[in-house]
């Protein structure tokens, strides 16, 4: 019935690797779940579907890059149907690999019901005859099929892939949640109480597994850098290597690293050489078409921020640190809020035509400190209330350096904000995101002298910049967002 | 809190906030913000790191006396 597809996650994204399936053929998903992980060149992203059903067959193996549009696995409809949990339907995985993928996707993908023998128990073994660079299937070890779903009991994608990662039972637990259901705090309570060796599950790839096999390596012992903390194979390699470079260098840190933090410390040179690379690519690319496509005009003005200043100072004096506020959160919200006055800033351009948005999803430029940059969004900006931003924005931002975002915060910002002041600049002109048709940027908050009222006085400032896309809007209706920008920022209890 | 102890925790709450930079590159007496290239909200959770690890309410007037590794250890180790 329906179709889930690789989507599309920012403009400047072609194809992607389908890293992980966090379901299997017969697992119900609702709208939301997040259902496989999806490398691009920038990140890792955790890709939400947005139907709900049963899915009734994976179509895109773990390991393979396919186009953005392929279908990735085919869902029935809502409710259960004894007909697609039957052992016989649960692996349908295509066998082809990645050339035969049509990069137009309106017939599903070529997939031959290649004939397996073993296809109903062990997916593992299904697909042991694949190019074995194709064929990294679920990366759990045992998935242990009967006890994800146990008897009677549901548990969605993303309690299933928690406890997968943090290695508990979730059939051993009791759930607090509505209906005995097991909630996240479940999960992670549980995990704490089972740190005990014996409770860790090492997710890895089969090719780390292999490799880790012939040096006589124990998994648990090597910090993993694939998605979810799981070994791939550069982690394995990097610890051959220093095996043999320095006997005992590090094995022993390994443990603990493994089950609790989902980024490994050190990525090898080389992973992050590569990633920076293509990211690298991935940004010229679309910033390179940005400046082909879209005729840019640039306005610029500098505003009073002492009241918004004096506000947030006293708003953070009456709160614990934990919930105290940034100015950026302010900038954010008063540009998602004057969006209202200037809607042809919010949207998309298609066709040469200007599609401005209902809703407001403002995207946030996030700079990571080993190069590049990605600006996933905060999905109704104009909506949440200055702590729901902050929080939104803490979140994001540690999600975007660690490198797990989203799919649906990856492919739908309406406008962007770039905040290059912290780094001290005065003003940023930025790059348009296609298909966006405007950027802000803002500079340093810095103390400036301010002529108000024929009286020369010092106060904090900031400058303001638009980079707006003039198929979409002349300068002057740019100049009124500005303004509007400005206007809501002198009175920050027109924020909350 | 001894200088030791103060250095140990500002060091493992920077590892938290920004797992990429490298700590043994930056001088005692470097600004944190530049050396590491922190946001203001990484400055942020540095400020909650240490209060959640001490306690300590650390008002904004006082984010100043952060600013370095130098500044953060005083500041700890003067506080109790």
């Amino acid at each position: 019935m329906g179709d889930f597809r690789m989507p599309s996650l920012g403009a400047d994204m072609d194809a992607g690797t389908v890293s992980e399936w966090l379901v299997k053929p017969g697992d119900e998903v609702h709208r939301g779940d997040i259902v496989a992980v999806v490398e691009t060149e920038k990140s890792t992203i955790e890709v939400e579907i947005f139907e709900s059903g049963v899915v009734d067959e994976i179509l895109v193996e773990v390991g393979q890059h396919v186009p953005v549009g392929t279908v990735l696995a085919r869902l029935i409809g809502t409710g259960p149907s004894a007909a697609h949990t039957a052992p016989g339907a649960s692996v349908a995985v295509a066998h082809e690999a990645a050339p035969n993928v049509p990069s137009v996707i309106e017939e599903g993908p070529i997939r031959r019901p290649v004939p397996t023998v073993a296809a109903t128990e062990a997916p593992a073994e299904a697909v042991g005859p694949v190019v074995p660079a194709m064929s990294e299937t679920r990366s759990a070890p045992s998935p242990a099929p009967a006890g994800a779903t146990g008897p009677g009991r549901v548990f969605s994608p993303v309690i299933r892939h928690l406890a997968e990662r943090l290695g508990v039972e979730l059939t051993s637990l009791d759930g607090s949640g509505p209906g005995g259901m097991v909630t996240r705090a479940d999960v992670e309570k549980a995990a704490k109480r089972t740190t005990g060796p014996s409770a860790r599950r090492v997710r890895s790839s089969p090719l780390a597994r292999r490799l880790a096999a012939e040096h006589g390596i124990d998994l648990s012992a090597v910090p993993g850098t694939g998605p979810g903390g799981s070994v791939v194979e550069h982690d394995v390699q990097l610890v051959v290597s220093l095996a043999t470079s320095e006997p005992a260098a590090r094995p022993a840190t390994g443990t603990e690293s493994v089950t609790k933090v989902p980024v490994a410390e050190e990525p090898t040179a080389a992973v992050v050489e590569g990633r920076q690379a293509a990211m690298r690519k991935a940004i010229g690319a679309l910033m390179a078409r940005s400046k082909r496509e879209i005729p840019h005009y640039y306005l610029s003005t500098t505003i009073d921020l002492s009241s918004a200043s004096a506000w947030l100072e006293r708003a953070n004096l009456e709160r614990p640190v934990s919930k105290r506020l940034v100015a950026p959160v302010l900038l954010l919200k008063a540009t998602a809020l004057a969006v209202a006055r200037v809607p042809e800033m919010n949207g998309f351009m298609v066709n040469d035509e200007s599609m401005p948005s209902e809703v407001v999803h403002v995207g946030v430029a996030v700079s990571l400190r080993t190069g590049g940059v990605i600006a996933p969004a905060i999905h109704n900006a104009d909506k949440l209330s200055l702590d729901e931003l902050m929080r939104a924005l803490k979140n994001l931002v540690g999600r975007a350096r660690k490198g797990v975002l989203r799919s649906s915060e990856m492919s739908d910002p309406t406008i962007t904000v770039t905040n290059l002041g912290d780094l001290g600049v005065e003003a940023v002109f930025g790059v348009i995101y296609p298909p966006q048709v405007a950027l802000v940027g803002f500079g340093r908050i810095a103390q400036r002298p301010w002529a108000s009222d024929g009286m020369l006085g010092v106060r904090p400032c900031v400058t303001a910049t638009l980079s707006a896309d003039h198929r979409a809007s002349d300068g002057h209706r740019g100049g009124l967002f500005l303004g509007e920008i400005d206007r809501l920022l002198q009175d920050p209890e027109n924020l909350r | 809190m001894t200088t030791d102890e103060a250095r140990d925790l500002i060091r493992s709450v920077l590892r938290e906030v920004a797992p990429e930079a490298d700590l043994d590159e930056v001088g005692v007496e470097e600004t944190l913000q530049e050396a590491l290239d922190l946001d203001s909200i990484d400055f942020l959770n540095l400020v909650v790191g240490l209060h959640e690890a001490t306690g300590l309410e650390i008002p904004e007037r006082d984010y100043a006396q952060l600013a370095t590794l130098d500044g953060c250890v005083t500041y700890l180790t003067r506080a109790q």
